[in-house]
């Protein structure tokens, strides 16, 4: 295996992007910042890959108008996945791995706010037995918290502890959407909205544009802004079907944590985009209670489609570059209550 | 002048999918069609409705199908304040995972009751079924508590046909409030002002019409505004024979791209007012407004173009542009 670092990141999220779903306009902003960070060119980069969905805005090709935003002349090796874009930083360690390409932009982006999130989701259901009902996200995740808060897998406490500690720690994240110092007091006053959820146990709606540079070690090293050295990375899926598994457990979480290995993580970016769904993933991943848990306030502060599963990882692969962390780990999630799950491990090296 | 935000407009994106079935499906929607609910019985034992295609232990095809009934239990419920279209109700309701009598394992569906008081995990809940079934899950219209008379036939009152349903057609109808970018948004606000407005990358200093929020060959955003001319070249055209859902003009006309003069790269449109065998590469052509009280934010401002009656433009002037 090669030794791949995370050497960049950048990001943009805000409640609603007054601009086109190809969120160009995002995006060249970002991959500026990341030629700033590393002090690299255009030319310096082997591979592009992108997460988006053009269902979210409604835009047919947006991926393929979103590369303008790279400036793709002379012509560049590219891909895209309509998954979130922890999967298109996947595709591109993998890349890397076969020895083809030496390193890599990932870049994911999503304008949820131009229709109804929580209905053009139910379009990656199964197709043929529970889509044409529309069941929306929202409601899966309040089936899924029901049935955990009613087998005393979890109470509303936890949940609301999980929701203070995100708003209360994302104060200091300019990206965060919602925000503020709050108590689990202050979440447990707030009317229940989809019963049993209350709306700040659901992720906000938001957008966003985010952007990744990973390289292998020989490049790595000559990026400016540090590295963040990849010691684990699997993903593993559960069953579509929501009655062919546990809602309150995450089998897929678990084994994509034993395969990445979480020993000696001081740190966790969790993509949990509904409170009790933080509380399922700590407890698969086995994390001890003196791991921190989503410094940046996590998806609870914003959930930009497409890119908030890479901004877990760009998120804490920050921390290790500031000291912060010697081990951290980073989750991603895609699919109906918590269907997909990815995991990331990474450290800093003298 | 102070900065306008962006244009937006209603975007509507519908489709119906057609969706074949498989011999395990077709059983499962052959029997809603009929009111009769069959779960699907899996290597272990265990009935599983709607029945799974495949044994997710033993991966065989799932062939064993049971009768289960109507009715079952609540196992969680979620409450839908602000249903969305398309749901099985459009006032507020409960999705609730039903464990049906005879199936071990739980059911998707609403439940319609009048609040969130009024349901509860344990609530026996029983289908009320479509007058009009198709052989689709939305034949089962909602749950309703078990003790509410029922008013719906609970055996298939069309039972006339007995085919197998071999298929389902889902409609999928989305709705977005589509935004043009800003770059995009300058250019149809000129149009309404019968101005062609491009943009310049500041590196490369090309052209661009329509404007887009980063020159593709560069990556930077294109700030300078710049006015191009109403007339141009044709550079390359296809005469449109295939008639199609929805075509406005009769066949056979023109699609051109026009490399207007003062832009560097070509746009897309009609070319009329001669005959289409006539149309050529290099043909100088201009813009035909249409009566300025019809004009909007929208390139429809240009009814078409049509020939100047210049002489052609030199194959040189725009071989790049090809």
């Amino acid at each position: 295996m090669r030794d791949i670092a995370i050497v960049g990141f950048s990001q943009r999220q805000m409640k609603e992007f007054d601009g086109s779903p190809t969120c160009v306009e995002l995006l060249v902003p970002v991959f500026a910042d990341l030629f700033e960070q590393t002090g690299w060119t255009k030319s310096d980069i082997d591979f592009w890959c992108s997460g988006s969905s053009d269902y979210l805005a409604g835009r047919s090709f947006s991926f393929v108008s979103a590369v303008d935003a790279i400036g793709a002349l002379p012509p560049v090796m590219e891909s895209h996945v309509e998954m979130d874009a922890a999967w298109a930083l996947y595709e591109a360690w993998v890349k890397i791995q076969t020895g083809e390409v030496d390193s890599a932009i990932v870049y994911g982006f999503g304008k949820a706010s131009a229709g109804v999130l929580r209905r053009t989701m139910s379009l990656q259901l199964d197709p043929y037995t529970v889509t044409p009902l529309w069941p929306d996200a929202v409601s899966l995740a309040g089936l899924q918290a029901r049935l955990g808060l009613e087998q005393g897998a979890w109470d509303e406490q936890a949940m609301a502890e999980v929701v203070a500690r995100s708003m209360t720690d994302a104060t200091t994240n300019e990206w965060a959407i919602r925000k503020g110092e709050t108590t689990a007091d202050d979440v447990l006053a707030q009317p229940v909205y989809a019963d049993p959820l209350r709306r700040w146990d659901c992720a906000p709606v938001s957008d966003g544009a985010s952007a990744m540079v990973i390289a292998a070690t020989g490049k790595a090293e000559t990026a400016a802004n540090g590295a963040a050295w990849i010691t684990g990375f699997q993903h593993r899926i559960d069953t579509i079907a929501m009655n062919g598994r546990d809602l309150t457990a995450s089998p897929s979480t678990r084994l994509a944590g034993e395969a990445a290995g979480t020993d000696g993580v001081d740190l966790a970016e969790l993509h949990a985009p509904f409170s009790h769904q933080e509380l399922i993933l700590r407890s698969e991943l086995g994390l001890a209670d003196d791991v921190r848990i989503n410094p940046s306030g996590g998806a609870l502060t914003a959930n930009p489609m497409f890119c908030a599963g890479l901004n877990r990882i760009g998120e804490a692969a920050q921390q290790v570059w500031s000291g912060n962390s010697q081990r951290a780990l980073a989750h991603a999630t895609s699919g109906p209550a918590l269907q997909q799950n990815l995991v990331l491990t990474m450290e800093a090296r003298a | 002048m102070a900065e306008l935000g962006t244009l937006h407009a209603p975007l509507k994106v519908e489709f119906d999918y057609t969706r074949s079935l498989g011999p395990t499906l077709s059983e499962f929607m052959s029997g809603l069609r009929r009111h009769q609910v069959v779960g699907g019985r899996l290597a272990d034992g265990t009935v599983v409705v709607p029945p799974p295609e495949y044994d997710p232990q033993t991966l065989d095809p799932v062939k064993d199908l049971v009768p289960v009934a109507d009715e079952g239990i609540v196992q969680s419920w979620t409450w839908v304040p602000e249903p969305v279209k398309g749901q099985p109700l459009d006032r507020p309701f409960a999705w609730a995972l039903v464990l049906l009598d005879g199936a071990d394992r739980p059911l998707l569906h609403a439940v319609a009751v009048d609040s969130s008081d009024a349901i509860e995990t344990g609530l026996r809940v029983r289908a009320r079924w479509s007058d009009e079934p198709a052989g689709a899950i939305t034949d089962i219209r909602w749950f309703e508590p078990a003790d509410v008379a029922s008013t719906s036939s609970t055996t298939a009152s069309t039972g006339s046909t007995t085919e197998a349903v071999d298929g389902i057609i889902s409609p999928v109808h989305l709705d977005y409030d589509y935004a043009a970018s800003p770059e995009e948004s300058k250019f149809f606000r000129g149009l309404a002002d019968g101005k062609i407005l491009g943009q310049r990358c500041p590196k490369c200093q090309k052209v661009y019409v329509p404007p887009r929020g980063a020159c593709p060959v560069d990556g930077v955003p294109t700030t300078d505004e710049v006015e191009v001319a109403d007339h141009g070249t044709v550079t390359t055209f296809c005469i449109v024979n295939v008639p199609f859902l929805g075509q406005k003009i009769e066949p056979p006309y023109v699609s051109a791209y026009v490399l207007l003069d003062g832009a560097d790269i070509a746009f897309l449109h009609l070319i009329l007012g001669v005959e289409a065998s006539e149309v050529r590469m290099g043909m100088r052509v201009k813009a035909v407004w249409k009566p300025r009280d019809e004009w909007g934010t929208t390139i429809e401002n240009i009814s078409h173009f049509e020939p100047t009656g210049e002489p052609d433009a030199d194959f040189e002037s725009y071989r790049i542009h090809l």
